[in-house]
C-alpha cells in the first residue's frame, strides 16, 4: 500500500486546550515517530506512565486505545484515568490526520493505518502486556495491529501462525477489546447504513471535511444527549475544514465494493480475527445495539470469528458506547476476571460443579417412545375437540423436522427463534433444533411487542420459525433471520413476509432424506449451548438465558421432580416450558384451549374439558389463568365438576400466589393440595410449597415459598446498612438479604451479558456448603429457623430511609389487610438521609383518579403497616407486567410518587387506565 | 434568665411566653395589643418604636423575637417598616443593654423560590428569590439578626414552619372558615407533602435555641414535627378538628397561581380590609412539596418534638371544643 500524494495542507501536531472536561493535561504528550513510509510524523498521545516500561514496578501492562471516526482519543478519558488507577498504563492515541496528531497532507488508507500504528507502538517501547482496545474503525485497526502483532509473535516462536493453541500466548499481545465496530466489510454491502448517502460523490467532502455535518451527526447519537462543554471538547481538534481532511478520508476509505483500495486489508483485518478467535486470545466485545451504523449483523459477524471472546450489550446504549455506557468499569473488571487482578487470584467466574447425574439427552424418552401409540401430545380446539398427536407421529416428525432443517442449512450453534404457541408443532420443533445442535430460542409473547423485537434482535437469531401472527412481525419490525412457517399461514402472508418455507415443508423434504438414508448427526456435546429462554422483561429489559444440554436434561429432572410428574402422566398447562420438558419426562402435555399469550382467557370449562379429554391428573396454570378459572367457574356443567374434583396436583407458578387464591382453587379441586413453586428463568425451579404448608407457617415478614427443592441450596447475601447485597453467602434464619440459589440446574449464562452474568455469580460461598453452581435472583428476603425462604420483594425495590432499610412486601401484605386497599406498593420519597416511607395503592372500590386517602384510611394503613407514611395516595391502577399483571413495577411507582409528592401535576401514573371505570 | 418575648399576643409568641414564664424565668412581653398574659411583665408598644423598644430589652439577657407583619397582602413598605427595620431597631437595642442571647424567629419561606423542597436542609435566607413582601423582608431580618451575630451577642435564627394549634388565627382558623363557606379548593389532587410544627414542638424549640445559643449561634435552623403529610391529608385533618366537611373542589395548581397574582394585586392597590382568597404565594405554599430534614435541627438544639402531629391534630379539635 502507498500513499496517495495530496495537496491537503500540512499541520503540526499540538497539544490539546487546557479545561477539556474529564481530560488532564499531565497525559498529554507528542511523540514522533516513524509511519509505514518510514517518515518522521508526530502523533498527539493520552500516556499515563510515559517513564514507566509496561513491565516498571507496579504496571500491570499496557492498554492501547485506539478511536475511530470522527473522534480522538478523548473518547478514551474514562478509561484513562481509571485504568491508571486500577494500576495500568493506558496509551491512547490520535491518529495521524485526526485528533491533536499532526495533519501530514497524506491519505492513509487501513492498511496505512495498522502499520502507522505498529511503529508507533515500536517507537513507544511498549514491553509485558498489551492489550488493544478500539471502538469504530479504531476497532478495525486495533483488530488489525493485533493480528499483525500475533502473526509475529508466532513467526518468531517458529510456529504455523493460527494453530489453536499450538503455541504459548505471544508475550506482548495479551487480549482484545473492541465496540461498535466491524471485523469484517461483505463486499456486497456498500457501506453500513448511513455512511451510505455519505459516500455518494461530491456528497463526501460536503459533509465531512467542508462543513461538520459528520461530526454533529455522529456526537448526536448519544442517550442522553452529550453535555455542551464534551460535545464542545469532542469537536475542538476539528474546527476547520483543513482539520476535518482525515474524517473524510476516514470515510471515503470504508471499502465500498469488492474493488475498493482498502478491500484487501479489510479482507485480510477479518481473516486475522477470526486466527485471533481460533488462538484463544482472551477477548472481550462490547456493543451498544442503537447504532444506526454498526448493526447487530455486525455483532452476530464478531461472534461467529471471536466464539470465545465475552460479549456484552448494553441495552439502550448507541454507538458513542464509552459515551452512553461504563465501558471503563466494563473493561477494567474484564481485565480483572480475564488477565487476574494483581489483589486477588482470577474470579472463578464459572464455578465447576459436580454435576449431579450422568448426562441424558433431552429426547431420550422420546426416542424410547418412537414406536409408542400413546398420546404425547393433547391440544384441546376451541369447539372442545381434541387434537392427539401420539408418541410414534411426535417422534417421526422431530426427526423429519431436524432432517429437514439440516436440509435447508441451518448449523450447530446457528439460532432459531420459535414463536410457536405451545402444543405439538412447538414441542416437535424444539426438539428438532436442539436435536441437531442449533440452539432454540424461546421468548414468550407476553414480553409485548417491543419486548419481543428486542430479545429476537438482540439474540442474533439466524432463523424465525412463527406463526403468522409471529411471521408478520419478523416482517414489519424487521427481524433478522432466514423465516419458516408454523401452522396455517395464507399464501399472501408468505408473499408479504418472504417465507418460502413452511414446517410441513421441511418435514416432507426430511423425510425423503431419511428415507434416502440420511442420518441425523451424532448429538451435541453436552457443554454445548441447548436453548436461549427469555426473563419476564418485569424489571428491565428481558435478558436471555442460556442452558446447556447437560443443563436442560437437569432442568428437567429438576421439573419432574418438583411437579411430581413422570412418564405416563398427563399434565394440563399453557406454560411454554413444558413443551420442552414433558417429552423428556415422559409426560404427556395437555394444553387448554385459550389465547396462550393471555394467561387470563383460560375459563374453567376449558380447564375441564382439558381435564376430561386426557384424563390428566395435574395441572399447572399462571396465577393470572387462575383467577379468571375461579372467575368463571359459574359455567361449569356437573361433568366438568367431576372433571375437575379428579385433579390430584395443582401447581401456580411465575408470579406470587396468594393464598386465597389457592384456597379458593381447593373448592374446585378439593382432591388437590396446591402447590406454588418459587423460581426464575435462570433457576426453574428454586422452591416449592404447598397451600397447607404456608397455612402452617402463618404470618411472616414475606411470602413463604417453602424449602428448596432437592438438589438445591438456598443461601442469603445479607443487605448492609445501603441496602447493598455483598457477595458472602449466609445460611443463619432471620438475616434479611439477596436471595441467592445453588443447584446444577442453575443457567450456564445470560446471553451476550458478560457483566450481568459476572454479577449473577459473584458469590462466596456460605462456610460448610458443597460447591454448586449459584445463581443471585435479584430477590431479597430471608430464611427461618425452619429452613424455608420467604420472599420479601425485589433487590431494586428496597427502601433505604436515613435510620433503616426496608423490604416492601411485608409492609404491603399489612397495608392490603386494611379494609378499602386491594393492593399496596411501598416506595421511598425524597433524598437519602431525610427519606420518607409512602403507600400507592389500589382501592377496593377503584377510584377514577389519583386522590389522597382520607385521614382515617390513611391512619388505619399507618397502624397496620407500623409506619409512619407521609402520604397514602390511592390511584385508578398500579403498573404491572404485561405477562401476569402482578408484578408490581415499584420503580416506576417511586418516580412518580416523587413527582407527585413534590406537587407536581402528574400524567395518571398507568396511561389509559385513570379518569375512567374501566379496569 | 431573664426574657423578653416580642409579638406575643399570636399564638406561638403567647405560648413562648408562657413557657418561658413556667419554667421559672423571668418574662416581659412586647407587642402593641394587652396580652393578657398572666405572670409577665408587659410593655404595650411597637417594634417600629425605638422608645418602646429600648424599654423593653433593659435589663433582660434573653430576647425571642417574633413581632412582624405576617399578613398575605399589604403596600410592601409596611413589612419592610415593621420586618426589617423594627428588627434592626430591636439588634441594635438590645446589644446595647447587654442582652446576651437573641432568638430570630422566622420563616423557611425566606430561602423558599419557589420550587418543591423536598427533605430539603435549611440554607441561608434568599431574599432576592423569595416570593412575597413577608419571605422578602423576615429574609432581610434574618440576615441582618445573624450578621450582628458576634461574641457576647449569640444569635440564633428559628424557622418554625406551618405552626399549628388551638386558638391560631393565622391558618387553621382560615382553613376552618374557608372551608366551612365552602371556598376551600385543593389545588390538583392536593398531593404535596409539606411539614408542620405543633405549637408545643415549636415553643420547645424556642427554648431550646435559647438554651443552645452558646453553640447554635450564627446559625439557622428549620423547625417542623418531621412528619410530612400530603395537603389534602393536612387541610382533611384541620376541617375534621374543627368539624367542617373537608374539601373536595380540585383546581389546577396553575391557574391558581396566575389567580392568585391577580389577585394579590387588585388587593394591594385595593387595600381591601381582608386577606384575599388566594395569592401567588399561598398558591405556591398550598402545591409545592416543602419538608425538612430535621437531623442538624435535633442535634444541635438538642430538641425533638413531644407531641407527635396525631396528637396535636387531637388537641387541636379539643381547642375547638370537640
Amino acid at each position: 500500500m502507498t500513499t496517495t500524494p495530496s495537496r491537503r495542507p500540512a499541520r503540526p501536531a499540538s497539544l490539546p486546550p487546557r479545561g477539556l472536561p474529564g481530560l488532564d493535561p499531565a497525559w498529554s504528550r507528542l511523540v514522533p515517530s516513524p509511519d509505514a513510509d518510514g517518515r518522521v510524523r508526530t502523533w498527539h498521545v493520552l500516556d499515563t506512565a510515559p517513564d514507566a516500561g509496561a513491565d516498571g514496578p507496579g504496571v500491570r501492562g499496557t492498554l492501547l486505545c485506539v478511536h475511530g471516526n470522527p473522534t480522538w482519543s478523548y473518547l478514551w478519558r474514562d478509561l484513562v484515568a481509571r485504568g491508571a488507577a486500577a494500576g495500568w498504563r493506558v496509551v491512547a492515541v490520535d491518529q495521524l490526520e485526526m485528533g491533536y496528531s499532526e495533519r501530514t497532507g497524506v491519505r492513509r488508507g487501513l492498511a496505512h493505518r495498522v502499520r502507522d500504528l505498529g511503529a508507533l507502538v515500536e517507537t513507544l517501547g511498549l514491553t509485558g502486556d498489551v492489550v488493544a482496545v478500539g471502538h469504530d474503525w479504531g476497532g478495525v485497526i486495533a483488530t488489525g495491529w493485533a493480528a499483525a502483532e500475533d502473526a509475529h509473535a508466532r513467526a518468531r516462536a517458529g510456529a504455523p501462525a493460527g494453530r489453536h493453541r499450538a503455541v504459548e500466548r505471544p508475550r506482548r499481545l495479551a487480549g482484545l477489546v473492541v465496540m461498535n465496530t466491524a471485523a469484517a466489510h461483505p463486499a456486497e454491502d456498500p457501506a453500513p447504513g448511513p455512511l451510505r448517502l455519505a459516500t455518494l460523490p461530491g456528497v463526501l467532502p460536503l459533509v465531512t471535511s467542508r462543513t461538520d455535518a459528520f461530526l454533529r451527526t455522529t456526537l448526536a447519537l448519544t442517550h442522553p444527549p452529550l453535555a455542551a462543554d464534551v460535545r464542545a471538547a469532542y469537536r475542538a481538534p476539528y474546527r476547520g475544514a483543513a482539520d476535518r481532511a482525515g474524517v473524510e478520508d476516514f470515510v471515503a476509505d470504508v471499502p465500498v465494493g469488492p474493488a475498493h483500495a482498502s478491500r484487501p486489508a479489510i479482507d485480510e483485518v477479518a481473516a486475522g480475527a477470526e486466527r485471533l478467535g481460533r488462538s484463544g486470545l482472551p477477548a472481550l466485545v462490547l456493543w451498544g445495539p442503537r447504532d444506526p451504523v454498526f448493526g447487530e449483523e455486525y455483532l452476530r459477524d464478531w461472534r461467529r470469528r471471536l466464539p470465545g471472546a465475552d460479549v456484552h450489550r448494553f441495552e439502550g446504549a448507541g454507538h458513542l458506547l464509552p459515551e452512553d455506557a461504563d465501558v471503563a468499569g466494563a473493561v477494567l473488571r474484564w481485565l480483572d476476571t480475564r488477565l487476574g487482578s494483581p489483589a486477588a487470584p482470577p474470579a472463578e467466574e464459572e464455578a465447576t460443579a459436580p454435576e449431579g447425574s450422568p448426562h441424558v439427552p433431552l429426547w431420550t424418552r422420546l426416542d424410547e417412545r418412537a414406536d409408542s401409540a400413546e398420546e404425547a401430545v393433547v391440544e384441546m380446539g376451541p369447539d372442545g375437540v381434541a387434537r392427539r398427536v401420539p408418541w410414534s407421529l411426535l417422534h417421526r416428525r422431530t426427526q423429519e423436522i431436524a432432517a429437514g432443517l439440516l436440509e435447508f442449512g441451518v448449523e450447530p450453534g446457528q439460532r432459531v427463534s420459535l414463536l410457536v404457541p405451545p402444543g405439538a408443532d412447538l414441542t416437535a420443533a424444539v426438539y428438532a433444533v436442539v436435536r441437531i445442535g442449533a440452539v432454540g430460542v424461546l421468548a414468550d409473547a407476553g414480553l409485548g411487542l417491543r419486548g419481543l423485537t428486542r430479545a429476537v434482535r438482540g439474540a442474533g437469531v439466524d432463523v424465525v420459525i412463527g406463526v403468522s401472527r409471529a411471521l408478520v412481525g419478523a416482517r414489519v419490525l424487521g427481524w433478522p433471520g432466514r423465516r419458516v412457517a408454523a401452522g396455517p399461514v395464507a399464501d399472501e402472508v408468505l408473499r408479504l413476509t418472504g417465507t418460502r418455507v413452511t414446517l410441513a415443508d421441511l418435514a416432507a423434504l426430511g423425510a425423503r432424506r431419511l428415507a434416502e438414508g440420511v442420518a441425523l448427526p451424532p448429538a451435541p456435546e453436552p457443554s454445548a449451548e441447548a436453548v436461549v429462554l427469555f426473563t419476564s422483561g418485569s424489571t428491565g429489559p428481558a435478558k436471555g438465558v442460556v442452558y446447556t444440554h447437560r443443563q436442560l436434561s437437569e432442568l428437567a429432572a429438576a421439573m419432574g421432580a418438583t411437579i411430581r410428574i413422570g412418564p405416563g402422566q398427563g399434565l394440563v398447562s399453557a406454560f411454554a416450558p413444558f413443551a420442552l420438558f414433558g417429552p423428556a419426562l415422559g409426560a404427556t402435555c395437555v394444553v387448554p384451549a385459550m389465547d396462550v399469550t393471555r394467561p387470563a382467557t383460560l375459563t374453567a370449562s376449558a380447564l375441564a374439558a382439558a381435564v376430561a379429554a386426557s384424563g390428566s391428573t395435574s395441572a399447572f396454570l399462571s396465577p393470572a389463568a387462575l383467577v379468571n378459572v375461579l372467575a368463571t367457574a359459574d359455567a361449569l356443567d356437573d361433568a366438568d365438576r367431576a372433571a375437575l374434583a379428579r385433579v390430584q396436583v395443582l401447581l401456580s407458578a411465575g408470579a406470587p400466589v396468594p393464598d386465597a387464591l389457592l384456597q379458593r382453587a381447593r373448592t374446585l379441586m378439593p382432591l388437590a393440595d396446591p402447590r406454588s413453586p418459587y423460581g426464575a428463568t435462570e433457576v426453574l425451579p428454586a422452591t416449592d410449597v404447598s397451600l397447607d404448608e404456608v397455612l402452617a407457617a402463618g404470618a411472616g415478614e414475606g411470602i413463604c415459598v417453602g424449602r428448596p427443592v432437592e438438589g438445591a441450596v438456598v443461601a442469603i447475601a445479607p443487605l448492609d446498612a445501603d441496602g447493598h447485597a455483598g457477595e458472602q453467602l449466609v445460611l443463619d434464619a432471620d438475616v434479611t438479604g439477596e436471595v441467592v440459589v445453588g443447584a446444577s440446574h442453575v443457567k450456564d449464562h445470560y446471553d451476550q451479558l458478560w457483566l450481568t452474568q459476572a454479577d449473577s455469580v459473584a458469590v462466596r460461598a456460605p462456610a460448610g456448603a458443597a460447591p454448586r453452581r449459584w445463581h443471585r435472583t435479584g430477590d431479597v428476603g430471608h430464611l427461618d429457623a425452619q429452613g424455608r425462604v420467604w420472599i420479601e420483594g425485589r433487590l431494586a425495590h428496597v427502601v433505604v430511609t436515613g435510620t433503616e432499610v426496608v423490604t416492601p412486601v411485608g409492609v404491603e401484605q399489612r397495608a392490603e389487610s386494611v379494609p378499602g386497599i386491594a393492593r399496596a406498593a411501598l416506595v421511598g420519597v425524597g433524598p437519602r438521609p431525610a427519606r420518607q416511607l409512602a403507600v400507592v395503592a389500589e382501592a377496593s372500590e377503584p377510584v377514577a383518579r389519583t386522590s389522597v386517602a382520607d385521614p382515617e384510611l390513611a391512619e388505619a394503613v399507618r397502624t397496620a403497616t407500623g409506619r409512619d407514611l407521609v402520604a397514602v395516595l390511592l390511584v385508578p391502577a398500579l403498573p404491572t407486567d404485561v405477562r401476569h399483571n402482578s408484578k408490581i413495577d415499584r420503580v416506576r411507582v417511586a418516580a412518580w410518587a416523587g413527582r407527585a409528592l413534590a406537587g407536581e401535576r402528574v400524567p395518571p401514573l398507568v396511561p389509559g387506565r385513570a379518569g375512567g371505570r374501566r379496569r | 434568665m431573664r426574657v423578653l418575648v416580642t409579638g406575643a399576643s399570636g399564638m406561638l409568641g403567647r405560648e413562648t411566653a408562657r413557657a418561658f414564664a413556667r419554667r421559672g424565668d423571668a418574662v416581659r412581653v412586647l407587642q402593641r395589643r394587652p396580652s393578657g398574659l398572666e405572670g409577665t411583665e408587659e410593655v404595650l408598644g411597637s417594634i417600629t418604636d425605638p422608645d418602646a423598644v429600648r424599654a423593653a430589652v433593659a435589663g433582660v439577657d434573653t430576647v425571642v423575637h417574633l413581632a412582624a407583619k405576617v399578613s398575605i397582602t399589604g403596600p410592601h413598605a409596611e413589612f419592610v417598616a415593621v420586618n426589617v427595620d423594627g428588627t434592626r431597631t430591636l439588634l441594635a437595642q438590645a446589644r446595647a443593654a447587654g442582652v446576651r442571647r437573641f432568638v430570630m424567629v422566622s420563616s423557611p419561606s425566606v430561602a423558599h423560590a419557589g420550587s418543591a423542597l423536598v427533605g430539603a436542609g435549611t440554607t441561608p435566607a434568599d431574599p432576592g428569590a423569595a416570593h412575597g413582601s413577608y419571605a422578602v423582608t423576615k429574609g432581610q431580618a434574618e440576615l441582618l439578626a445573624l450578621a450582628a451575630d458576634a461574641p457576647g451577642f449569640a444569635v440564633v435564627a428559628v424557622r418554625p414552619h406551618i405552626v399549628i394549634g388551638p386558638g391560631d388565627t393565622q391558618l387553621v382558623q382560615r382553613i376552618a372558615d374557608r372551608a366551612r363557606a365552602g371556598r376551600l379548593p385543593l389545588l390538583d389532587a392536593g398531593t404535596a407533602l409539606i411539614d408542620t410544627t405543633y405549637v408545643d414542638n415549636a415553643v420547645d424549640a424556642m427554648l431550646a435555641a435559647a438554651d443552645r445559643a452558646d453553640v447554635a449561634h450564627g446559625q439557622a435552623f428549620v423547625v417542623t414535627n418531621g412528619e410530612p403529610r400530603t395537603v389534602a391529608e393536612v387541610f382533611a385533618r384541620i376541617c375534621a378538628a374543627a368539624g367542617v366537611p373537608a374539601p373536595t373542589r380540585r383546581v389546577p395548581a396553575a391557574a391558581a397561581k396566575v389567580a392568585g397574582s391577580v389577585v394579590e394585586r387588585v388587593w394591594t392597590w385595593g387595600r381591601l380590609p381582608d386577606e384575599p382568597p388566594m395569592t401567588r404565594f399561598l398558591a405556591e405554599q398550598l402545591s409545592t412539596a416543602h419538608w425538612f430534614d430535621q437531623r442538624r435541627t435535633r442535634e444541635v438544639l438538642r430538641w425533638a418534638p413531644r407531641v407527635p402531629l396525631d396528637e396535636g391534630f387531637r388537641r387541636l379539635a379539643g381547642g375547638f371544643g370537640r
